[in-house]
């Protein structure tokens, strides 16, 4: 099911932990859905100079995370605001069809990461080229991220529900 | 038979080139050598078509007829009420449409649980689609257990069948199913029961249990796959799913999978043998492992009822990872095991009965289910305890959701 590729990023995942004081914060999923990931940033000088990510979920959910911080590890802001989930999915050598949406949302994370140091930092995302970016789900290969609920999307269980957020909170579903 | 399936154990490692631990027996078993002798005498030598006439052809249905034979005394049923068909799948579409269809009431009314196989949830569902029929969705509780009162509560003067699973099998929870026969017999509504987990591994008796029809599996009972079967209680009005010749008295057409067929009924008898012992070899392994991963894992569960369960049936849930993570390490470590969670159900929701029983999305989606066989080992089991843990404590140490939770709940501490 898995190539080699994503198997080594499972079992030896690059870049697992926390930062001591990181500069941004980015996480997307929720735990009803059984992917969650966070990634933390460090920035000196508009570069990524340190990147850790956690993840609970599948396989690939910890294979793409694992990738992500290896592809923006000492890139600019704005190269790593161009890292798409598809990019992260081609750099492991392709992933199951099954797993493209669901699990493959670490850029997603990154980028929200990203957000969040430029929020704090009071700078613009557009001042950074994120106009560049893709739309995160089409980027995922969404089979249609028109729809509601998304076909492909998690985020429709808590919808479907109907019993609020999900726990643990404020993150809203993916997709 | 320990030494044996040990030895079959010990030969399937050497060939493996490393330690090999197969705990997914109720996805399917290895099937016996004297089961594999069977089938293929019957495909190379004995490979008669029953229907004929010649004497090659009354061989084989004087085999066949040997093997109804086998796989009726081990659920206490007559030769003649067991139909061969193509497995449990087919034996539950068969059993509830089949009722469903030949009931001639203008609005057949079908009572079953949240917790079944898909082979029936499926088939009632699409009956509804079509028209057909309304289907009553009973609940469980914690435990995956049915409450025969609600069964009672849930028929009605347009009810044709009743259908609850002998025993689950992700959970392995077994069902009150006398009491639910006895609560049909009362309201005079036919009894089916999908006992694909229960057959061969617990004792079965239709008549004690008030059961009508009860579909079993041959792959599930160290017998060959693609080949199940059907009891049909005498005088039960079912009709047919598949029409053509006049096979199986006429409630199941096509050539019969002979080589199948009597590979089912060595199985059976093998089984019906073997029942205790099998129990007695089992159930000390099945505790040990739940015992020894829940002593040195905290955040665990076991799900499904602590004792009335089958002799081989582990599921536990692990919070704050997800199954298929834990499945593809434990392969890694040779062990071959199974998930409820979404990744691994194929669709976005995790286990059905799971959630059915209560269980909070994110928990079921880190369980694990090990299902033990004849030839699982003390030290297959010894092996698992050590191997699991340091999976769980690794996958944990990369979850966001287990930091905050230790935090929150202290490091030992139990849900």
């Amino acid at each position: 099911m898995y190539n080699e590729k994503v198997l080594d990023h499972f079992n030896n995942p690059r870049n697992v932990g926390e930062l001591e004081n990181p500069d941004g914060v980015g996480e997307v999923g929720n735990p009803v859905c059984g992917d969650i990931m966070r990634m933390e940033i460090a920035v000196e000088d508009g570069r990524i100079k340190d990147i850790r990510f956690r993840t609970f979920g599948c396989g690939a959910a910890i294979a793409t995370s694992s990738m992500v911080t290896e592809l923006v590890k000492g890139k600019t802001l704005e190269e790593a605001l161009a890292v798409t989930n598809r990019m992260v999915a081609e750099a492991l050598g392709g992933l199951p069809p099954v797993k493209m949406h669901c699990s493959n949302l670490a850029a997603d994370a990154l980028h929200k990461a990203i957000d969040d140091y430029l929020s704090r930092a009071g700078a613009a995302a557009a001042d950074l080229g994120a106009g560049e970016r893709a739309p995160a789900a089409a980027a995922a290969g969404c089979p249609d991220p028109s729809a509601d609920p998304c076909p492909g999307c998690c985020g429709k269980i808590g919808r479907e529900r109907g019993d609020g957020p999900p726990p643990g909170g404020e993150t809203p579903p993916a997709g | 038979m320990t030494e044996k399936t040990a030895g079959q154990g010990a030969a399937h490692e050497a060939a493996a080139g490393r330690r090999r631990v197969y705990l997914d027996h109720a996805a399917t078993t290895p099937v016996r050598p004297e089961v594999a002798e069977a089938v293929t005498r019957h495909m190379l030598s004995e490979y008669g078509n029953p229907s004929s006439v010649h004497s090659l052809g009354r061989a084989a249905a004087a085999a066949v007829e040997e093997a109804r034979e086998r796989v009726a005394r081990l659920m206490g049923a007559r030769v003649e009420e067991v139909v061969f068909l193509s497995g449990g799948t087919e034996a539950d579409n068969m059993a509830i449409r089949g009722v469903v269809t030949a009931s001639g009431k203008s609005r057949p009314h079908v009572v079953t649980t949240k917790i079944e196989h898909h082979a029936v949830l499926h088939t009632c569902e699409e009956l509804e689609r079509e028209g057909l029929a309304e289907v009553t969705y009973l609940p469980v509780d914690g435990t995956g257990l049915v409450d025969p009162g609600d069964v009672a509560r849930a028929i009605r003067p347009e009810t044709v069948l009743v259908s609850v699973m002998f025993a689950n099998n992700e959970v392995g929870t077994i069902q009150p199913v006398k009491e639910i026969g006895r609560v049909c017999r009362e309201k005079a509504v036919p009894f089916h029961t999908d006992a694909v987990q229960a057959y061969g591994a617990v004792p079965i008796d239709v008549d004690e249990f008030g059961i009508d029809l009860l579909s079993v599996s041959a792959h599930k009972v160290y017998g060959p796959k693609g080949v199940g079967a059907l009891f049909i209680r005498k005088g039960m009005n079912v009709r047919p799913l598949v029409f053509g010749g006049g096979h199986e008295r006429r409630r199941r057409a096509g050539t019969t999978n002979v080589p199948g067929v009597v590979g089912f009924g060595v199985a059976a008898d093998l089984a019906a043998r073997e029942i205790e012992e099998r129990a007695a070899h089992l159930v000390p392994l099945r505790d040990t492992l739940v015992r020894g991963v829940l002593e040195r894992v905290p955040f665990a569960r076991l799900n499904g009822h602590p004792t009335r369960r089958l002799p081989n049936n582990v599921n536990l849930s692990f919070e704050y990872v997800e199954g298929e993570s834990i499945l593809l390490s434990l392969d890694m470590k040779g062990i071959a095991a199974s998930s409820g969670s979404a990744c691994t159900s194929g669709s976005l929701e995790p286990s059905h009965v799971l959630l059915a029983m209560g269980l909070p999305h994110e928990v079921a989606h880190g369980s694990v289910r090990m299902t033990l066989g004849t030839g699982t080992t003390a030290a297959d089991i010894e092996y698992v305890i050590e191997t699991l843990p340091p999976i769980i404590e690794r996958l944990r140490a990369m979850s966001p959701l287990y930091a905050a939770a230790v935090a929150q709940r202290g490091r030992a501490g139990r849900p």
